[in-house]
């Protein structure tokens, strides 16, 4: 909202009402989003408490902390990431780490197994159970971390050597 | 023929040149080759290429093939549906005469027939002249293994378990040599010049062919070496010498 300060005189009268009317859309916006926000919580605490015919996903987290995106965010987006850093990696040879598969399996394997896959509790395979949603990249990809990195823990200098 | 292949080979050093000299200045391609950062792509200014020695390479010594086995997690399995990256070729003169044995694999065309075959853009060449699969487009119908003059791709038709977390395979796919690719984007050498330099016959030389100052580039300005099948104009990285 800086660009405000740049606006000066009545010719620029019309540019000023556009802007500053864009600010309160803006405005309502944030305002929407923040509101929203612990409505959207409690609504779905109520629903969690609530006994539910349906067994929930357990997202068992060996090392709770933060994840490279917000939670809400990687729930609804981690596949796009993913595949937009897929084809980077593939096609480019970019070999960045922070929306790796192979950072996630790294943070994200089982402390007791090692693994992202491989049982109804299992880091990916809770949630994709849930959803029903077939869950392919571990028919190809390594479903552990690389030997010699701890589980849980993200890769060392963010590149596995 | 040897004329021919002088010239090509005067022609790529002059190309490899300017492309020195267009770079900024105080930046060298040797520079680029060494040390990209992660999130840089691979560069055109890089050809990534390979000269194999065959005087050098012992009969029998499968050094390189174990390596590439090892390294990317393939079976080891000689079945007729195994794959297989790497293999150790013996060439025998009809009329006698010493036999010759070098490792072929895929030869990482500049034309690249298998490219030209895919159907849906799987087979690909990278900036850096390495041709890889991309298996999450690959849909396993083998038209590059049939328009591979190598012979260099395998089709797994099998399921893979246990994979490598750098080298993900799996059934379905068709797959070759990557050059070691993984390695490669992270200052390494392939995994075959590796194990043959560690036997001590050092026959495979890994190098950057667009800088005329690297040694593969000296060596093949300096020495008689050749393509494997070179009437067929695909300018593979992979050249040979001694055969």
């Amino acid at each position: 909202m800086a660009d405000l300060g740049t606006f000066g005189g009545e010719s620029d009268a019309r540019a000023r009402r556009f802007a500053a009317a864009f600010a309160f859309a803006l405005g309502g916006v944030l305002c929407g989003a923040l509101g929203g926000a612990p409505t959207a919580s409690a609504a779905e605490t109520a629903v969690d408490n609530a006994a539910s015919r349906v067994p929930k996903p357990v997202v068992a987290i060996s090392a709770p902390g933060q994840c490279v995106e917000d939670t809400q965010f990687m729930l609804r987006n981690h596949m796009e990431l993913l595949k937009h850093h897929r084809d980077q990696t593939v096609h480019q040879g970019v070999r960045t780490t922070k929306y790796s598969l192979a950072n996630c399996v790294a943070c994200h394997a089982s402390k007791e197994t090692g693994r992202v896959t491989g049982s109804k509790d299992a880091f990916c395979e809770s949630c994709h159970r849930f959803a029903a949603v077939t869950l392919d990249c571990f028919e190809c990809h390594a479903d552990h971390p690389p030997a010699g990195i701890a589980t849980n823990a993200a890769l060392p200098g963010g590149v596995p050597r | 023929m040897s004329g021919i292949d002088h010239a090509r080979r005067q022609i790529l050093a002059w190309g490899a040149a300017m492309a020195g000299v267009t770079l900024a200045p105080g930046v060298t391609l040797f520079q680029l080759a060494q040390g990209r950062p992660p999130a840089e792509p691979a560069s055109k200014a890089v050809r990534w290429g390979m000269l194999v020695d065959a005087n050098r390479c012992a009969s029998d010594c499968d050094a390189c093939v174990t390596a590439c086995d090892k390294e990317n997690g393939l079976s080891g399995a000689r079945t007729p549906t195994s794959a297989q990256w790497i293999r150790k070729v013996t060439l025998t003169d009809l009329r006698g005469g010493p036999a010759k044995s070098a490792p072929v694999m895929c030869q990482h065309c500049a034309e690249p027939p298998c490219v030209d075959v895919c159907p849906t853009g799987a087979s690909f060449k990278r900036a850096d002249g390495i041709v890889l699969v991309d298996r999450h487009t690959c849909i396993g119908c083998r038209y590059c293994v049939m328009a591979c003059p190598y012979q260099a791709r395998s089709f797994v038709h099998e399921p893979v378990t246990d994979q490598k977390p750098e080298v993900p395979r799996g059934k379905g796919c068709v797959e070759s040599c990557t050059l070691c690719v993984h390695r490669i984007d992270r200052d390494r050498i392939p995994a075959c010049v590796e194990a043959c330099a560690a036997t001590g016959h050092k026959a495979i030389l890994f190098g950057n062919l667009n800088d005329p100052a690297s040694e593969i580039s000296q060596r093949i300005a300096q020495f008689p070496t050749t393509a494997l099948r070179p009437d067929l104009r695909l300018d593979p990285s992979v050249r040979y010498q001694g055969l």
